[in-house]
């Protein structure tokens, strides 16, 4: 299920609209990730404070939608892109790849509560493909 | 089996009030069919669904989407034991229709999906995890007698 022509234009638009508030959509995905799957709160033990719109949750949403958008600017070749991403989270986070399909869902109900109009059906499909190549694309190193 | 606290009771109620399910039902199964076009298998009977467009606009498609949201009230109205409620439902998806239980789990997605741009920011972390819970149970149940 690669990104055709059509996928890549509506996700770069998409995301043209949407790169404002990054910080606010990484900060919220990452906050009902954490409260809608308990068992994801493992990785994140060394932080003082998991509730929704905490300080480190705050921070590191900004940081993941930072990986977003790289991914986005680099959407024709999201592998190269995402290779030093890649080899972090396989060597250093071994964050479990089943986690990216979790976040990503809670990404999508985000774009959903934030931009009813803008997340259409044919938005939700691009940016449904696009992170999933995303998170194909960072589980590449893991073995 | 399941065990449901009066606030998660309370709170599925309350969002399940607000949903208009002539509304949300044929927005949801018109999203899974354009988002997951592989789910297309199970509606040739429907006539058109070759573009987004034509999905959205199709009758067949809005009459089966308000048909699945009225199979979920009755999982809403009893709560305690879906499970049992969805028995005969589950086996006509097994053994007549044929459905790939995935396809359950891919419908809930997107239902959550429908509900949050239809709530916005008062579709909280909290209710969602709620919301997600019972949809967790109901695609169990709707699972529950493939073998």
């Amino acid at each position: 299920m690669s990104l055709t022509a059509k996928d890549k234009k509506m996700v770069k638009a998409f995301w043209a609209k949407v790169a404002g508030k990054a910080e606010d959509i990484g900060c919220d995905a990452l906050s009902r990730m954490l409260v809608v799957y308990p068992q994801t709160k493992t990785y994140f033990s060394h932080w003082k404070d998991l509730s929704p719109g905490s300080a480190p949750v705050r921070k590191h949403g900004g940081t993941i939608m930072g990986g977003i958008g790289l991914a986005v600017a680099s959407i024709d070749d999201i592998s190269a892109g995402l290779l030093a991403l890649s080899e972090l989270h396989a060597f250093q986070l071994r964050v479990d790849p089943a986690n990216f399909k979790i976040l990503s869902h809670n990404i999508l109900v985000v774009l959903a509560v934030m931009f009813p109009n803008e997340f259409n059906p044919e938005a939700h499909v691009a940016m449904d493909k696009f992170l999933a190549a995303v998170g194909r694309a960072l589980s590449e190193k893991y073995r | 089996m399941v065990d449901w606290t009066d606030a998660e009771k309370s709170t599925i109620s309350a969002v399940w009030g607000k949903v208009d399910i002539n509304e949300v039902g044929p927005l949801a199964l018109a999203r899974v069919l354009i988002v997951y076009p592989w789910t297309q298998r199970y509606f040739g009977s429907f006539g058109d669904v070759s573009t987004p467009a034509a999905i959205m606009g199709n009758p067949k498609v809005a009459a089966h989407g308000k048909v699945v949201c009225g199979a979920l009230d009755k999982a809403v109205k009893n709560m305690g034991n879906i499970l049992a409620t969805y028995k005969s439902l589950s086996e006509t998806h097994a053994n007549k229709l044929f459905v790939d239980p995935e396809n359950f789990r891919v419908l809930a997605d997107v239902l959550t999906i429908v509900v949050a741009a239809k709530f916005g920011a008062s579709f909280t972390p909290e209710i969602q995890a709620t919301w997600q819970k019972f949809m967790k149970v109901v695609v169990a149940a709707m699972g529950s007698r493939y073998f």
